[in-house]
Protein backbone atom coordinates (compact mmCIF):
# COMPACT_ATOMS: atom_id res chain seq x y z
CA UNK A 1 0.00 0.00 0.00
CA UNK A 2 1.31 3.46 -0.88
CA UNK A 3 1.06 6.05 1.87
CA UNK A 4 1.33 9.72 0.86
CA UNK A 5 1.82 12.75 3.08
CA UNK A 6 1.20 16.40 2.23
CA UNK A 7 1.92 19.85 3.70
CA UNK A 8 2.93 19.83 7.37
CA UNK A 9 2.21 16.11 7.69
CA UNK A 10 4.89 15.51 5.06
CA UNK A 11 7.27 17.90 6.83
CA UNK A 12 6.79 16.30 10.25
CA UNK A 13 7.28 12.79 8.94
CA UNK A 14 10.09 13.87 6.67
CA UNK A 15 9.06 12.11 3.49
CA UNK A 16 6.39 12.52 0.82
CA UNK A 17 5.49 8.85 0.35
CA UNK A 18 6.36 5.34 1.33
CA UNK A 19 5.19 1.82 0.66
CA UNK A 20 3.96 -0.27 3.54
CA UNK A 21 2.80 -3.82 4.12
CA UNK A 22 0.03 -3.58 6.65
CA UNK A 23 -2.69 -5.76 8.07
CA UNK A 24 -4.68 -2.73 9.25
CA UNK A 25 -8.37 -3.12 8.46
CA UNK A 26 -9.39 0.53 8.84
CA UNK A 27 -7.67 3.88 8.40
CA UNK A 28 -7.70 4.33 12.18
CA UNK A 29 -5.80 1.07 12.64
CA UNK A 30 -3.26 2.17 10.06
CA UNK A 31 -2.80 5.46 11.93
CA UNK A 32 -2.21 3.57 15.19
CA UNK A 33 0.33 1.38 13.45
CA UNK A 34 2.17 4.42 12.06
CA UNK A 35 2.06 6.28 15.38
CA UNK A 36 3.74 3.40 17.12
CA UNK A 37 6.68 3.43 14.73
CA UNK A 38 8.66 6.56 15.62
CA UNK A 39 8.23 9.91 17.38
CA UNK A 40 7.99 11.79 14.08
CA UNK A 41 4.88 9.76 13.17
CA UNK A 42 3.48 10.29 16.64
CA UNK A 43 4.04 14.04 16.13
CA UNK A 44 2.23 14.01 12.80
CA UNK A 45 -0.72 11.89 13.94
CA UNK A 46 -1.10 13.18 17.51
CA UNK A 47 -4.44 14.80 16.72
CA UNK A 48 -6.29 13.05 13.90
CA UNK A 49 -9.14 15.57 14.13
CA UNK A 50 -6.65 18.01 12.53
CA UNK A 51 -6.12 15.62 9.61
CA UNK A 52 -7.97 14.50 6.52
CA UNK A 53 -7.55 11.26 4.62
CA UNK A 54 -8.06 10.26 1.01
CA UNK A 55 -8.35 6.65 -0.17
CA UNK A 56 -7.38 6.06 -3.78
CA UNK A 57 -7.60 9.84 -4.32
CA UNK A 58 -11.12 10.26 -2.93
CA UNK A 59 -11.79 12.01 0.38
CA UNK A 60 -12.75 9.50 3.05
CA UNK A 61 -12.76 9.17 6.83
CA UNK A 62 -10.80 7.45 9.56
CA UNK A 63 -13.36 4.69 10.09
CA UNK A 64 -13.28 3.65 6.44
CA UNK A 65 -12.14 0.17 5.44
CA UNK A 66 -8.81 -0.27 3.67
CA UNK A 67 -10.02 -3.31 1.76
CA UNK A 68 -8.82 -3.10 -1.83
CA UNK A 69 -7.27 0.33 -1.26
CA UNK A 70 -3.94 0.95 -2.97
CA UNK A 71 -3.18 4.54 -2.03
CA UNK A 72 -3.79 6.31 1.27
CA UNK A 73 -3.02 10.02 1.65
CA UNK A 74 -2.89 12.02 4.88
CA UNK A 75 -2.99 15.81 4.94
CA UNK A 76 -4.25 18.83 6.87
CA UNK A 77 -7.56 20.49 5.92
CA UNK A 78 -7.24 21.87 2.42
CA UNK A 79 -6.65 25.54 1.67
CA UNK A 80 -7.36 25.99 -2.02
CA UNK A 81 -8.89 28.88 -3.85
CA UNK B 1 -16.24 22.13 -18.76
CA UNK B 2 -12.52 22.65 -18.53
CA UNK B 3 -10.16 22.15 -15.59
CA UNK B 4 -6.56 23.25 -15.68
CA UNK B 5 -4.04 22.67 -12.90
CA UNK B 6 -0.76 24.31 -13.74
CA UNK B 7 2.36 25.95 -12.38
CA UNK B 8 2.56 28.57 -15.13
CA UNK B 9 0.70 31.89 -15.00
CA UNK B 10 -2.50 32.16 -17.05
CA UNK B 11 -3.73 35.00 -19.22
CA UNK B 12 -6.90 36.21 -17.50
CA UNK B 13 -8.11 38.24 -20.49
CA UNK B 14 -7.50 35.53 -23.07
CA UNK B 15 -9.04 32.81 -20.89
CA UNK B 16 -12.14 34.91 -20.20
CA UNK B 17 -12.57 35.82 -23.83
CA UNK B 18 -12.11 32.26 -25.07
CA UNK B 19 -14.59 31.03 -22.47
CA UNK B 20 -17.21 33.66 -23.34
CA UNK B 21 -16.75 33.10 -27.07
CA UNK B 22 -17.33 29.36 -26.79
CA UNK B 23 -20.66 29.40 -24.96
CA UNK B 24 -23.91 29.35 -26.87
CA UNK B 25 -27.23 30.45 -25.49
CA UNK B 26 -25.83 31.86 -22.25
CA UNK B 27 -27.00 35.29 -21.17
CA UNK B 28 -24.48 35.58 -18.35
CA UNK B 29 -20.78 34.90 -17.89
CA UNK B 30 -19.31 35.37 -14.42
CA UNK B 31 -15.61 35.17 -13.61
CA UNK B 32 -13.79 35.23 -10.30
CA UNK B 33 -10.03 35.62 -9.94
CA UNK B 34 -8.06 34.85 -6.79
CA UNK B 35 -4.92 36.93 -6.18
CA UNK B 36 -2.10 36.36 -3.68
CA UNK B 37 -2.83 38.93 -1.00
CA UNK B 38 -0.08 40.85 0.74
CA UNK B 39 -0.06 40.07 4.48
CA UNK B 40 -1.34 42.85 6.76
CA UNK B 41 2.17 43.23 8.11
CA UNK B 42 3.66 43.47 4.63
CA UNK B 43 6.04 40.70 5.65
CA UNK B 44 5.12 38.05 3.10
CA UNK B 45 7.72 37.31 0.43
CA UNK B 46 5.99 34.44 -1.35
CA UNK B 47 3.29 31.84 -1.19
CA UNK B 48 4.00 28.20 -1.99
CA UNK B 49 1.09 26.09 -3.09
CA UNK B 50 1.42 22.34 -2.78
CA UNK B 51 -1.12 19.96 -4.28
CA UNK B 52 -1.87 16.26 -4.65
CA UNK B 53 -1.31 15.66 -8.36
CA UNK B 54 -3.23 12.40 -8.60
CA UNK B 55 -6.28 13.78 -6.87
CA UNK B 56 -6.46 17.47 -7.81
CA UNK B 57 -7.83 17.10 -11.32
CA UNK B 58 -10.43 14.55 -10.23
CA UNK B 59 -11.55 16.61 -7.23
CA UNK B 60 -11.95 19.73 -9.37
CA UNK B 61 -13.84 17.81 -12.04
CA UNK B 62 -16.23 16.49 -9.43
CA UNK B 63 -16.87 19.97 -8.01
CA UNK B 64 -17.34 21.51 -11.46
CA UNK B 65 -19.67 18.69 -12.61
CA UNK B 66 -21.82 19.26 -9.56
CA UNK B 67 -22.06 22.98 -10.41
CA UNK B 68 -22.87 22.20 -14.07
CA UNK B 69 -25.78 20.03 -13.01
CA UNK B 70 -27.18 22.10 -10.17
CA UNK B 71 -27.30 25.38 -12.08
CA UNK B 72 -27.75 23.93 -15.55
CA UNK B 73 -24.65 25.78 -16.72
CA UNK B 74 -23.73 26.19 -20.36
CA UNK B 75 -20.08 25.81 -19.34
CA UNK B 76 -17.62 26.11 -16.46
CA UNK B 77 -13.89 26.75 -16.28
CA UNK B 78 -11.49 26.29 -13.36
CA UNK B 79 -7.80 27.19 -13.51
CA UNK B 80 -5.71 26.70 -10.36
CA UNK B 81 -1.99 27.23 -10.04
CA UNK B 82 0.54 25.57 -7.77
CA UNK B 83 4.19 26.24 -6.97
CA UNK B 84 5.76 29.47 -5.80
CA UNK B 85 3.80 32.73 -6.23
CA UNK B 86 4.38 36.27 -4.97
CA UNK B 87 1.87 38.87 -3.72
CA UNK B 88 -0.12 40.23 -6.65
CA UNK B 89 0.12 37.00 -8.66
CA UNK B 90 -3.12 35.41 -9.80
CA UNK B 91 -3.60 32.04 -8.13
CA UNK B 92 -6.76 30.83 -9.76
CA UNK B 93 -9.87 31.70 -11.70
CA UNK B 94 -13.31 30.27 -12.23
CA UNK B 95 -15.77 31.15 -14.97
CA UNK B 96 -19.38 30.10 -15.27
CA UNK B 97 -21.87 30.61 -18.07
CA UNK B 98 -25.63 30.29 -17.59
CA UNK B 99 -28.85 31.58 -19.11
CA UNK B 100 -29.25 34.15 -16.33
CA UNK B 101 -26.87 35.97 -14.02
CA UNK B 102 -28.29 34.55 -10.78
CA UNK B 103 -27.31 31.00 -11.76
CA UNK B 104 -23.91 32.12 -13.04
CA UNK B 105 -23.10 34.04 -9.82
CA UNK B 106 -24.36 31.29 -7.53
CA UNK B 107 -22.48 28.58 -9.38
CA UNK B 108 -19.26 30.64 -9.23
CA UNK B 109 -19.68 31.09 -5.46
CA UNK B 110 -20.36 27.39 -5.06
CA UNK B 111 -17.19 26.59 -7.03
CA UNK B 112 -15.15 28.95 -4.86
CA UNK B 113 -16.55 27.60 -1.60
CA UNK B 114 -15.75 24.03 -2.61
CA UNK B 115 -12.33 24.87 -4.05
CA UNK B 116 -11.36 26.35 -0.68
CA UNK B 117 -12.11 23.26 1.36
CA UNK B 118 -12.42 20.25 -0.97
CA UNK B 119 -9.65 20.65 -3.54
CA UNK B 120 -6.31 19.22 -2.38
CA UNK B 121 -4.19 22.38 -2.26
CA UNK B 122 -2.19 23.64 0.71
CA UNK B 123 -0.81 27.15 1.00
CA UNK B 124 2.35 28.09 2.82
CA UNK B 125 3.36 31.68 3.46
CA UNK B 126 7.05 32.43 3.20
CA UNK B 127 7.96 35.55 5.17
CA UNK B 128 10.66 38.01 4.21
CA UNK B 129 12.80 36.89 7.15
CA UNK B 130 12.74 33.36 5.74
CA UNK B 131 10.29 31.81 8.20
CA UNK B 132 7.45 29.84 6.72
CA UNK B 133 3.98 29.03 7.96
CA UNK B 134 1.23 26.79 6.64
CA UNK B 135 -2.03 28.64 6.17
CA UNK B 136 -4.64 27.10 8.51
CA UNK B 137 -8.07 26.26 7.15
CA UNK B 138 -10.75 28.54 8.56
CA UNK B 139 -13.89 27.24 10.26
CA UNK B 140 -15.78 29.85 8.25
CA UNK B 141 -14.66 28.18 5.02
CA UNK B 142 -15.96 24.82 6.18
CA UNK B 143 -19.19 26.46 7.38
CA UNK B 144 -19.63 28.10 3.97
CA UNK B 145 -20.27 24.65 2.45
CA UNK B 146 -23.38 24.16 4.57
CA UNK B 147 -25.39 26.70 2.64
CA UNK B 148 -25.21 24.53 -0.48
Amino acid sequence: MDILYFAWVRERIGLPRETLDTSAVTVRELVEELRAREPRYEAAFADVSALRVALDQELSDFDASLKGVREVAFFPPMTGG
Amino acid sequence: MRIKVQEAPFDLGAETEAFADAVDGAGAVVTFTGVVREADTGAMAAMEIEHYPGMTQKALEKIASEAMTRWDLADALVIHRHGRLVPGDRIMMVATAARHRKEAFEAAEFLMDYLKSRAPFWKKEILKGGEAEWVAAKDADEDALKRW
